[in-house]
């Protein structure tokens, strides 16, 4: 171990030990009498492949595989999850999702619900990610100021990004419930009650809100580093030339902005296309199909229906769309880059 | 070591700057006074710390609330509970009431029960005395402020409430430290190692980054019942355990540990697995502690997968037996709410003790 020690450049240091560290070294230390017959037999580059194994066969078993398996399910059908009972289709799966008379009226289609959630989750992700982008900027601008107490707000709006999309939709559902606090202030100034999570309409306006409310500081951090990135040089640079405030946003903040609103763009709608955890306590798709999403779509027709052959055809449609999504982020995210 | 000073500072000598707290409230945008830009900052931020933290704050003011509270329409602000009093020759304590007598006098009396809208009331100083009849709009309920534990004590009580939190503590601390160990020894071989196949093992790894579970539930379901772990604990830590993003992160992060490090190393003769747990995990220690804090959070805010691989009530996580509970046809909000707040209390916590590593590792890394 000394000589281990002696050997290493002054330059880099190593934390001093913690009894945490201790702890985890005497138990990590013990792996050493696996470890050391293997290297002997294989030699030390081929170690590579035994670092690589624990990770790898999770990732194959659980992600790579299953990835693969939902081609399968996606072109059979049967109510029975195991593969032997499940007779081949070919693209029927698919060709019912897409039987529509009107592509313009989801009523006229065979899945109509599935063609709900797909126009539902189409104006979520745009009215949600609107939300998203113009608060978190406005929100980032004002932190990137010399304000008092900047760590405590940038806290503030950072805090609903940790709480759990449960907890999230309980916190809303009582604020919103027929007899809560809203319904209270409301009816305090003079109005009428509102049945926010009993009316289509503004259960849709109340699940993007409250969406954009949970997600929002996420955003706002990373529109903030951009905005720190941006060398303060070119400000004062502006300032000779006669900028004011607004030209200055302009034509200095906003163009430098652009790869890291475009990342922001990205995830945020990556993200919202998969929305589903605050949806499925807050409403369950409820009223109606008011709020039933693409995922809550995949979930109850595979685990609830049992009808996992459609169920993965879905899946199949939305990893399509993410592929899509994610190509063109990168082509997109070069072209930035270049300018 | 000593800070750089802006030309700014330094042209205007010290004495000039305005001191004291109202000056350090008002030393902005580099100038000494209040602008209408600023003045909009304080305001949008004020407005958004309310609107950001109101929701929650109304919860767990709503937590301690009596069940009676909690139905009261319009709602108090703060958590009132009724007064009650211990009256000899009754078993349970009476609620105590303000009641306007006919004769215009307020008295202070105790319930003993009540028959549609009449209220039967004694006095508690001598309740051998004959009982006030009275509508029950003449009479006012007494009320006081308490921050009771009741709501969480009887929530505690009649939920499985611990058995969940265990649950998802050990789910928590299962996954993250699988999490740890196995995306740090992938990262490893992927960084220090010379190998046929190397690239694209990663460019798999990458390209699934964008795989979100929603898109391969059915089939990663097929697994978990293959392989037994349907209502087990263990299918909801292991797949999840190799995050494409831990490997990611962990991989870039170890490229800038040098190479000459691990050969003198070898050269002393220490084994692979020495090197790579008494040298490499140390130094990338930072990044650890990132996907550390990440893999909490994901593991404990965790919902689809947990949804559906855990149907018997006690392996329920904590989120999964909230939605559980919040489902119920008869809502029981006086246990539903403390409940939340024990749930979100952690993260909370966990939050204000390291809000600037998480913030400056999102900021860094971009990832959540």
């Amino acid at each position: 171990m000394t000589t281990l020690r002696e050997t290493i450049p002054d330059s880099i240091e190593i934390p001093r030990p913690n009894p945490i560290s201790r702890l985890l070294t005497a138990v990590l230390g013990v792996f050493d009498y696996v470890f050391e017959p293997l290297e002997k037999r294989f030699g030390f580059q081929r170690m590579a492949y035994i670092f690589l194994l624990p990770n790898m066969l999770i990732f194959g078993i659980f992600i790579l595989l299953p990835m693969l398996l939902n081609f399968y399910y996606g072109f059979t059908a049967g109510d029975s999850i195991l593969l032997g009972n499940r007779r081949f289709i070919g693209t029927d799966n698919i060709a019912k999702l897409l039987d529509c008379a009107s592509i313009f009226d989801p009523s006229t289609c065979n899945q109509d619900r599935f063609w709900r959630g797909v126009g539902n989750t189409g104006l979520f992700v745009v009215t949600e990610v609107a939300l998203i982008v113009v608060f978190g900027l406005i929100t980032a601008l004002a932190l990137n100021r010399k304000i008092f107490g900047r760590g405590f707000f940038r806290s503030v709006f950072f805090y609903p990004v940790l709480l759990s999309p449960v907890v999230v939709a309980l916190i809303w559902k009582w604020l919103l419930q027929q007899d809560g606090l809203l319904n209270a202030i409301i009816i305090g100034a003079g109005g009428t009650r509102v049945p926010f999570l009993l009316d289509g309409g503004w259960a849709q306006f109340w699940v993007i809100v409250i969406g954009a409310w949970a997600q929002m500081g996420f955003f706002t951090l990373i529109l903030l580093a951009g905005l720190q990135s941006i060398p303060p040089d070119l400000y004062e640079a502006g300032q000779i030339d006669g900028t004011n405030p607004l030209t200055s946003f302009r034509f200095i903040t906003l163009p430098l902005l652009m790869p890291t609103m475009f990342v922001v763009l990205v995830l945020s709608v990556i993200r919202a296309v998969q929305i589903f955890d605050h949806v499925y306590v807050l409403t369950n798709g409820g009223p109606g199909s008011a709020t039933l999403y693409i995922v809550q779509y995949i979930y109850t027709t595979a685990f609830q229906n049992r009808n996992y052959g459609l169920a993965a055809a879905a899946s199949l449609l939305l990893a399509l769309v993410l592929m899509i999504l994610t190509v063109f982020q990168l082509r997109l995210g070069r072209r930035v880059d270049a300018a | 070591m000593a800070q750089p000073v802006s030309s700014k500072t330094y042209s205007r000598p010290y004495a000039e700057q305005p001191r004291g707290v109202l000056a350090f409230l008002t030393r902005l945008q580099g100038g000494t006074r209040f602008t209408t830009t600023d003045i909009f900052t304080y305001l949008y931020l004020i407005v958004g710390t309310f609107v950001m933290f109101a929701p929650v704050l109304w919860l767990v003011l709503s937590s301690f609330k009596s069940e009676r509270g909690l139905v009261e329409f319009p709602p108090t602000l703060l958590p009132y509970w009724q007064q009650t009093v211990e009256v000899e020759g009754y078993d349970q304590p009476l609620e105590l009431y303000d009641v306007t007598l006919e004769d215009g006098t307020v008295k202070r009396l105790a319930q003993v029960a009540r028959v549609g809208i009449m209220a039967r009331l004694i006095d508690p100083a001598n309740p051998e005395a004959e009982p006030v009849q009275v509508n029950i709009n003449q009479r006012q309920a007494v009320r006081y402020v308490n921050f009771s534990l009741q709501n969480y004590q009887e929530a505690i009580q009649k939920f499985p409430f611990l058995t969940y939190l265990g649950n998802s503590v050990v789910v928590t601390v299962a996954a993250t430290v699988v999490t740890l160990l196995i995306n740090s020894m992938a990262a490893f071989g992927l960084s220090k190692y010379q190998f046929r196949g190397r690239d694209t093992i990663f460019l798999i790894i990458l390209s699934t980054l964008m795989v979100p579970v929603s898109v391969i539930l059915i089939p990663a379901f097929l697994v978990i019942n293959e392989v037994g772990w349907v209502n087990n604990l263990m299918g909801v830590i292991i797949p999840g355990a190799a995050t494409p993003t831990g490997v990611f992160l962990l991989r870039q992060y170890m490229l800038t540990i040098p190479d000459e490090l691990l050969e003198s190393a070898r050269i002393d003769g220490a084994t692979e697995w020495r090197i790579y747990w008494q040298i490499v995990l140390p130094l990338a220690a930072p990044a650890l502690a990132v996907l550390a804090i990440f893999s909490v959070m994901w593991r404990w805010n965790d919902f689809l997968w947990p949804l559906i691989v855990l149907s018997r009530t006690e392996l329920f996580t904590l989120q999964v037996g909230l939605n559980a509970f919040q489902g119920d046809l008869n809502v029981q909000w006086h246990y539903i709410l403390p409940m939340t707040v024990l749930t979100l209390l952690p993260i909370t916590v966990v939050f204000a003790f390291l809000q600037r590593y998480i913030t400056t590792g999102i900021a860094t890394t971009g990832l959540k």
